[in-house]
């Protein structure tokens, strides 16, 4: 870092309700994990949009690359039997 | 078999209406205009907080005083989500603010007027937040992914700008004879450069075709402002301020108004660096980035030193 850094780059996570999933809100900058869990809360739960903030260096994220889509998600293509309506009831089945 | 890093395959996926995200491939050309335009979206939001920071000690009430507080905060809060979506594109956050300092990344031309008095809080509310809207609803549709999600952030939080400036102007219209000539001295000053935040002309817009093509703009200039004058007018005669355009009209057949010429040589000179208050904004930002300088370092000095300690209890 140089001497006016900008800080490293983090990633934030909001849970916005108990028993909800954390879904990324957007980055901050931030030096350590004090400084990111408090821009995390003045930028992105200004006005109760969370009961839980997860913080974490942008550095550590594994990303997919765009360009192996097709070979990375090709696995799922034809596999329609994992899906409930691939199945046939019988005729006055219910409740299910 | 496409080429996934062509222009050819990224129209297309364009023209399907998927957004583009930081890793996709995209042509340069569409990178630059970006980082150019998020980027001045960004310093408008940080630039726009001095014309109202200037009032916050001068609030008429706890009340006002803390509503101005919060969008203030806002405005901040807003500039960081775009400098954020810039730097997916590869430019960082140093290099944006050396860029606004350097002249070379633009703001706003709107906060290159001044806030004279409580009035303008009012009319900044009320009008300029209330173009930025109209321009910024339409940006939760942009192409670019990271612009598209801080935009929809944004619209969020923002219409309690525009409501909060709308009710000072209703506020002061129904008070004295001098607060009604204050509020409407602020129309005045304000509608003309309010008009203006949404660029030139669609015949004289430099930037706007490739913009469009590429769904980074989803409509021109001319067809957002027009929303905006369709929205205000009727805003303004509502609470009895008249709009300083003697050449106004509704078209009946059509629901828009027609409004009188604006006056571009302005524009052009405000944006030049000629407006009342150009030199002055740039200088606070500068003055407060430089005399902030030593919390960043001892940010930094703060974070070592704790990671020599993580080191030797290893």
């Amino acid at each position: 870092m140089s001497l006016d850094s900008q800080f490293d780059l983090w990633e934030v996570f909001i849970q916005s309700k108990s028993g909800q999933p954390y879904v990324h809100a957007g980055s901050i900058h931030a030096c350590d994990n004090k400084m990111a869990m408090q821009n995390a809360r003045d930028t992105y739960t200004r006005r109760g949009e969370g009961t839980s903030i997860w913080v974490m260096p942008s550095k550590y994220i594994v990303a997919s690359n765009p360009d192996d889509n097709e070979m990375l998600f090709d696995p799922a293509n034809d596999k329609v039997y994992r899906h409930p309506t691939f199945y046939v009831m019988p005729e006055g089945a219910k409740n299910i | 078999m496409y080429n996934e890093h062509s222009d050819a395959h990224f129209q297309m996926r364009i023209d399907k209406g998927e957004h583009i995200e930081a890793k996709d491939y995209m042509p340069e050309n569409y990178r630059k205009h970006l980082i150019r335009q998020i980027s001045q979206h960004a310093n408008s939001e940080v630039i726009g907080m001095q014309p109202e920071g200037n009032w916050i000690t001068r609030a008429p009430s706890l009340r006002a005083k803390q509503i101005l507080l919060a969008k203030i905060q806002d405005e901040g809060g807003h500039g960081l989500y775009l400098y954020c979506a810039a730097e997916t594109l590869g430019v960082s956050r140093v290099e944006l603010i050396e860029n606004l300092h350097e002249g070379k990344a633009k703001y706003s031309n709107i906060f290159n007027y001044p806030a004279l008095n409580w009035a303008d809080i009012g009319a900044i509310g009320w009008l300029v937040d209330g173009a930025a809207i109209v321009n910024q609803v339409s940006l939760q549709r942009t192409s670019y992914g990271p612009y598209s999600r801080a935009m929809v952030r944004i619209c969020k939080e923002e219409s309690f700008h525009q409501r909060q400036g709308y009710e000072i102007m209703a506020k002061m219209m129904k008070g004295t004879k001098d607060q009604q000539a204050m509020a409407q001295d602020a129309m005045n000053r304000w509608w003309w450069p309010a008009l203006m935040m949404f660029g030139p002309h669609d015949t004289d817009s430099p930037h706007s075709s490739d913009a469009v093509k590429w769904k980074i703009k989803r409509e021109t200039n001319d067809e957002l402002r027009q929303k905006f004058i369709d929205k205000t007018i009727p805003q303004a005669e509502l609470i009895g301020l008249k709009v300083p355009d003697g050449k106004i009209k509704l078209n009946e057949k059509t629901g828009h108004y027609t409004i009188g010429e604006i006056n571009w040589e302005e524009f052009y000179r405000v944006i030049a660096g000629h407006g009342p208050c150009n030199k002055q904004r740039m200088e606070h930002h500068i003055k407060f980035h430089e005399e902030g300088a030593w919390v960043r370092k001892a940010a930094v000095a703060h974070k070592q030193k704790h990671l020599k300690k993580e080191l030797q209890t290893v």
